[in-house]
């Protein structure tokens, strides 16, 4: 594979409105032809970030380089990239075709070609043959379409997508969630998509950026970002986690041993980077703990008592596929465990007020210096 | 919402002062103007309703023919400059930040609570041989005579005021300033409305800042437009204090005709027919406004 380039370079980039500093400081590289999703909770800069790249905002400090080129001073009509907004922003007077053919007409393409492209962008999104219909006789999954045709018509280095998802209900967006990341490896344009929502974010993204409060808290693929979460926010923004405060007793370069006083000590069968008598935090995810009864834990996997929990069931919530049970230990502490439904008679073994052990293998706990 | 118009009584109790009030104070006199319009001068103040139409007739010779279609020239002249002022103040009402907004909207909405009458003098006084204009216009002249001689040319001709007021120029003029209001707020009311992500999305795919005024703001705010102009219009066409006040003898307008059948001729049957003919324009551009309005939520 060629070495490649990236296509947007985001050189220590900060936005100030007044005294409220919405970006901060933000380094991203963002390459050619990659799926690249800016994560992060309501106001936490990802969108200021996305408009600074349109050029509907400019930067208080810092770059911003398309192509290679500084944008400082580009004004958006003149920038290499096309954006689909949140609210899909479909001329409402406009028909399907003549929406498409808005960027085209300006950029004075020949009328053929106009015509051509159009179809064959509209096809690209499935909506061969709407050409003539008005928006308001479109659904929302439809109107979403053609700014997403709108957009990629242009042929843009990149394509900015603002919350693409958002508005479409569950189903659909699961299955647009699909369409988008397809489409973007057919047409090979990089596509810089903004979302809170993870599930989104982590079924299509090449890679990740979670941002926190105007800072990239962590850069990293899906799997990396679930899996080796760089420190308590981005574990307990990306799915659900159990986090528990610590000290590190052992520190080897094999294994390493946490004094945690809600849970008891977790081992690990490999070195973690703290300092040794620190304070950390170790966070395990509820599908990685294995419930059983009362009493039957193997205690071959719990050497000196270590990876290994009690306590009583205090909630469950059935959802079909899984079920999550709120474990209550003895030290007062809720851990949230959750258990495949295998069987269609899964859900039954456990129950409300159920006596349980926890056990958990050496290699789930995560532990998290920050 | 369905509930209250089953419950007849009690929407009949709440219909009917209002209902009373329409009957009492404006239906009614209507209808005896609009009978006295087919009636004629029995003596000085009794007037016989003979079913005659020779007021409607005599409204129609070109004497008055001319001034209806004066008074309509002059009315679309103003909600045209009303349109083109009225537009970029609407813009920048929408597109200032929410600090300015409420006092740029309280700088257009003060002359509606001054006095009509007050605004009118006050516009002579700025306007006349002697006002402000012409006081400022004057003295760059004679100041430009001075440099002129001061640089050893000939000095200028003696100033000679320009003449703003009591001709058409002045009532077109004061009929701006008593109309703008009525034109930048539903105008506002509409570019407010505006997805601004419209705006955006056309700066994104190319379009320059005129562009997408004229394709997507203009289009869009098309409602507002309309109703603007009508608003401004309707009025403005029957304009009264204007041009009476800032007019010329040449500048009547049709209001200034009604009015004198009422008063000094003591025409009343022929004042009727002039006013109910103003008001029958006035409907039909209202009808055809609703009309325009009724199939466009067809087609959405």
């Amino acid at each position: 594979m060629t070495e490649k380039q990236p296509v947007i370079s985001i050189r220590n980039v900060t936005k100030r409105f007044g005294n409220m500093v919405a970006v901060d400081d933000v380094s991203i590289d963002i390459l050619e032809g990659e799926f690249f999703v800016l994560l992060g909770p309501s106001g936490c800069g990802k969108t200021t970030l996305l408009r600074m790249i349109a050029g509907f905002e400019m930067p208080s400090e810092g770059q911003i380089l398309i192509g290679g080129q500084d944008m400082a001073g580009v004004s958006p009509n003149q920038r290499p990239v096309n954006m689909v907004f949140q609210s899909y922003a479909v001329f409402p007077h406009m028909s399907v075709a003549d929406n498409v053919a808005y960027g085209l007409k300006i950029a004075g393409v020949a009328k053929p070609e106009i015509k051509t492209r159009v179809d064959e962008a509209l096809e690209l999104v499935s909506l061969g043959g709407l050409g003539l219909r008005m928006p308001d006789q479109l659904s929302g999954g439809q109107r979403q379409r053609v700014a997403l045709a709108r957009g990629l018509v242009m042929r843009p280095k990149v394509l900015l997508l603002d919350e693409p998802l958002s508005a479409l209900d569950a189903k659909l967006r699961a299955q647009m969630q699909f369409e988008l990341a397809e489409l973007q490896d057919n047409v090979g344009i990089t596509f810089v998509t903004v979302t809170h929502d993870q599930d989104e974010a982590l079924s299509m993204a090449c890679r990740i950026a979670v941002m926190n409060k105007g800072d990239v808290a962590q850069l990293a693929g899906p799997a990396d970002l679930y899996e080796h979460p760089a420190n308590r926010f981005v574990a307990d923004f990306i799915g659900s986690v159990n986090i528990f405060e610590g000290r590190l007793t052992v520190d080897e370069p094999e294994q390493a041993v946490v004094d945690c006083p809600e849970v008891g000590r977790i081992y690990l069968n490999h070195g973690v980077t703290g300092a040794h008598e620190t304070t950390v935090w170790v966070a395990i995810r509820p599908e990685k703990i294995t419930m059983l009864p009362a009493g039957q834990a193997k205690a071959k996997d719990s050497p000196d008592g270590h990876n290994i929990a009690h306590g009583q069931i205090k909630g469950m919530s059935y959802l079909g596929d899984i079920t999550i049970y709120d474990v209550k230990l003895d030290s007062g502490r809720s851990v949230r465990v959750s258990r495949p439904n295998l069987s269609r008679w899964d859900q039954e073994d456990f129950s409300w007020d159920d006596k349980v052990s926890l056990q958990w293998h050496p290699t789930s706990p995560i532990v998290l210096l920050s | 919402m369905q509930d209250w118009k089953q419950h007849k009584a009690t929407f009949a109790s709440i219909a009917a002062s209002p209902v009373l009030w329409l009957i009492a104070f404006f239906v009614v006199p209507l209808a005896v103007v609009w009978l006295y319009s087919f009636g004629r001068n029995a003596g000085l103040t009794e007037i016989d309703i003979s079913g005659t139409f020779s007021n409607y007739g005599r409204a129609l010779e070109p004497l008055y023919l001319e001034i209806f279609g004066k008074s309509v020239a002059v009315a679309a002249l103003t909600t045209l400059i009303c349109l083109v002022v009225g537009f970029p103040i609407a813009l920048a009402i929408t597109f200032a930040t929410p600090k300015w907004r409420p006092w740029m909207l309280l700088a257009i909405m003060l002359p509606f609570w001054t006095n009509l009458l007050i605004r009118t003098y006050a516009l002579i006084t700025v306007l006349r041989t002697e006002g402000y204009v012409n006081k400022s216009l004057g003295w760059m002249w004679e100041s430009a005579s001075g440099l002129k001689v001061m640089v050893g040319m000939a000095p200028l001709t003696t100033w000679e005021p320009l003449p703003l007021l009591y001709n058409n120029f002045a009532v077109v003029l004061g009929l701006v300033y008593v109309h703008l209001p009525f034109m930048v707020l539903p105008l506002y009311a509409a570019l407010d409305r505006l997805d601004r992500s419209l705006i955006e999305a056309s700066l994104d795919l190319g379009a320059g800042h005129f562009r997408t005024l004229t394709q997507i703001v203009a289009p869009l705010a098309a409602p507002g437009i309309i109703s603007g102009v009508i608003i401004t219009f309707v009025p403005a066409l029957g304009a009264y204090l204007t041009p009476d006040l800032m007019g010329g003898p040449d500048s009547q307008m049709i209001a200034n005709v009604i009015e004198r059948q009422f008063k000094r001729a003591n025409d009343w049957p022929f004042g009727a027919a002039l006013s109910f003919l103003l008001m029958y324009a006035t409907f039909i551009l209202i009808a055809l406004q609703t009309l325009r309005n009724r199939s466009a939520e067809r087609r959405s």
